[in-house]
């Protein structure tokens, strides 16, 4: 199996399905000659033709409104934004049609799109460049919100994505696209939307997380494993919405302690929908208050201070010591 | 180097066929079959009928909020009268009798403003997209639309309406920008009614015309007396025209005037004046096409009678069929339907809970 980065997974997962599917057309901004600014689209013009990979007018708002137009006709149209930090200029788009389409039609018509985008910090970027907001796209009713964390499960994901028959907001962690490879296999392979994995077994407590933060919520179990003979159980979300609370709540039974990881804000954050699940479902279970360690409720500084934002393994390490010190 | 004069193209026209008066200019007047213009005449009287209709039921509460068309019957019917059923129409709000003459039936417009999902419901094979509330979002749609179809090689037209309004939004100028650079078979017809809830045309833009606002994409605009179905007609049939064999889109503006209120929830006295509206009163579009109509010798007073009993006839039935279809409609739960193609656990879970609650309450009301 050859190894690949989360970018070259990616452009693998929309080079196939464009070749199965003469539906399926990318469109964004620099996404055809250029191959996107992170080359996720890389030599997919030369492939299909100017006809399926559109370099669009700078225009996000129509860049979404024209996919819902190719959608609702039949075609499978992946648009990409840019940077997540311009999606607010489409945000209404989403909001007030592709979501909504199918229910306003009462299934007369229905929107099959991917928005692809990179979010989050981690590289140095500038401003509006680094921020999670995830969760105006999770919060929307009719949509559904996809966070592949590696390679291989994005390539997965994102054929999903693809094929789903409702749109589906791509969230492409970039602190990601090229931070390491895996082995990602060349036939087709593709991941359910809407559940999630458990990528490390454990007894002690429970890691809940999703995107870039798999990785340091990882190194952080690896380190208590070592040094202080802690398991951590450690599940990657995958998908925010629909929420699969199903392995995290069974998770939190068993191990009774749960530290939440996300780079997005606190307030309002993923975590706090989290935390009302497992109080809905696991609380008799949990021994000590849940912990979150996230993104300070901040505008995201610019990058010389990012990292003291953005969770890291030792915040992670702290947080597990605590849950685990409280009194049951 | 000189400063120079650039020589941009922009040719711009404004047409009228069918003057106040009903009298035709014979040079400029298109070439249609009796039929159809005695079906657009039909449909303008229907389209008015119940739109006074419609009012009346909003004022007795049998149906919500809803934005009247009263003045716009020709401006709406004359353009999409051009469109094959294999096109698509895209409408904002305010496009009720051009929805009629796509084939929505009048107990799906009333179920829609009487707060029942099931009116946005579109019959299988007819190719409009339900209404769009917020406002020039929905001419991109159109936009994509007709990029579909032209990459599918197919020679179908998409048509969006919208408002003065809707020309200061950002989606217009994108959506106008992204059919130019495509050239795609779009054909975007502005219905300039004068106001935009308050705000008059003359405070929306600094601009002389509407129509202008397309040559800055490159694209063809034209200016229309709205209120003249016969301009409306030859200008959208151009469009189409130009559209389906792949001359790229087109921009047209209708001048017509908003007779009533922008919704039923609106109050125009605190921003236009009486004699404002009773000088648009006399550019009517039903008078003057009934004029013609008459001097073409196609409608009589009892030909215009029948048409008038006949469209009361069908609002009667519509309403009952709404009132009736509303009855069985009052199932809370139908709320969870068409979100996904498939409902998800949490979702099941959810509708669970307002399952048990209404049955419980349900109970409670029999013993109490």
């Amino acid at each position: 199996m050859p190894k690949m980065t989360m970018v070259q997974a990616l452009n693998l997962a929309l080079r196939q399905e464009m070749e199965k599917d003469d539906r399926v057309i990318v469109l964004g901004e620099d996404v055809g000659v250029d191959g996107g600014v992170f080359r996720v689209t890389e030599g997919l013009i030369d492939r299909f033709g100017p006809d399926r990979v559109l370099d669009t007018p700078l225009a996000e708002s129509a860049i979404v409104g024209m996919s819902i137009g190719m959608a609702v006709y039949g075609l499978r149209p992946v648009c990409e934004i840019q940077f997540s930090g311009f999606s607010y200029l489409n945000f209404h788009q989403i909001e007030c049609h592709a979501s909504r389409l199918r229910h306003r039609s009462q299934g007369r018509f229905t929107v099959p799109m991917v928005l692809r985008t990179p979010y989050g910090g981690g590289v140095r970027a500038l401003e509006h460049h680094s921020e999670s907001r995830e969760v105006f796209y999770a919060h929307m009713p009719g949509l559904k919100m996809v966070i592949p964390s590696g390679p291989r499960n994005a390539r997965a994901l994102l054929v999903s994505a693809i094929r789903d028959p409702d749109p589906v907001i791509f969230f492409e962690p970039k602190a990601v696209y090229r931070a390491f490879r895996e082995e990602v296999p060349e036939e087709e392979e593709t991941l359910p939307i809407g559940k999630s994995l458990l990528v490390r077994e454990g007894r002690h407590v429970t890691l809940i997380t999703y995107g870039a933060m798999v990785r340091p919520a990882l190194e952080a179990a690896d380190r208590l494993s070592q040094k202080d003979g802690i398991e951590a159980e450690v599940i990657d979300l995958l998908t925010l919405a629909p929420l699969d609370d199903t392995l995290f709540v069974e998770s939190a039974k068993k191990t009774g302690r749960v530290v939440i990881v996300h780079e997005a804000p606190r307030s309002y954050g993923p975590g706090a929908e989290l935390v009302a699940r497992l109080v809905e479902k696991a609380f008799y279970f949990l021994e000590a208050p849940v912990r979150r360690v996230t993104g300070y409720d901040l505008i995201m500084p610019l990058f010389a201070r990012e990292q003291a934002y953005l969770p890291n393994a030792g915040r992670i390490v702290r947080a597990v010591k605590e849950t685990l010190e409280a009194a049951a | 180097m000189p400063r120079t004069r650039l020589n941009v193209d922009t040719p711009l026209e404004f047409l009228s066929i069918l003057t106040e008066d009903g009298v035709v200019d014979r040079d400029l007047e298109p070439d249609v079959s009796e039929e159809l213009l005695l079906k657009l005449y039909r449909f303008m009287i229907l389209g008015r009928r119940f739109d006074e209709k419609m009012l009346q039921l909003q004022r007795q509460g049998r149906i919500g909020t809803f934005a009247p068309i009263k003045g716009q019957e020709a401006s709406q019917l004359g353009a999409v009268a051009a469109l094959e059923p294999r096109d698509w129409m895209v409408p904002c709000f305010r496009e009720t009798a051009a929805q009629l003459w796509r084939g929505t039936p009048m107990e799906s417009v009333l179920l829609y403003f009487g707060g029942y999902d099931e009116g946005g419901r579109i019959a299988d094979g007819q190719r409009d997209l339900p209404v769009a509330i917020p406002v020039a979002s929905q001419l991109l749609h159109a936009v994509g639309l007709a990029w579909a179809a032209k990459y599918r090689k197919s020679d179908e037209v998409a048509m969006t309406f919208f408002g003065d309004g809707a020309t200061s939004e950002g989606d217009f100028h994108e959506a106008l920008n992204f059919a130019a650079v495509y050239q795609t078979p779009t054909v975007f017809v502005c219905q300039n009614n004068q106001w935009a809830i308050s705000i008059p045309r003359s405070k929306q833009t600094r601009s002389r015309t509407l129509a202008q606002k397309a040559l800055g994409y490159e694209m063809p605009g034209i200016q229309v007396d709205g209120n003249d179905v016969l301009a409306v007609y030859t200008a959208a049939k151009e469009a189409v025209y130009r559209a389906r064999s792949g001359g790229g889109p087109t921009f047209i503006e209708c001048v017509t005037y908003r007779m009533a209120m922008h919704t039923t929830a609106d109050d125009p006295s605190r921003y236009r004046t009486e004699e404002e509206v009773a000088e648009w009163a006399r550019k009517d579009p039903i008078a003057r096409f009934e004029k013609y109509l008459a001097a073409k010798g196609w409608l009589t007073p009892q030909g215009l009678e029948a048409v008038a009993s006949e469209a009361d006839a069908a609002i009667q039935k519509a309403v009952q069929r709404y009132e009736e279809l509303a009855k069985s409609l009052g199932d809370p739960l139908q709320m969870f339907d068409h979100h996904f193609e498939q409902l998800p656990a949490h979702l099941v879970e959810q509708r669970e809970e307002l399952r048990r609650f209404l049955e419980t309450e349900n109970e409670e009301a029999r013993h109490a």
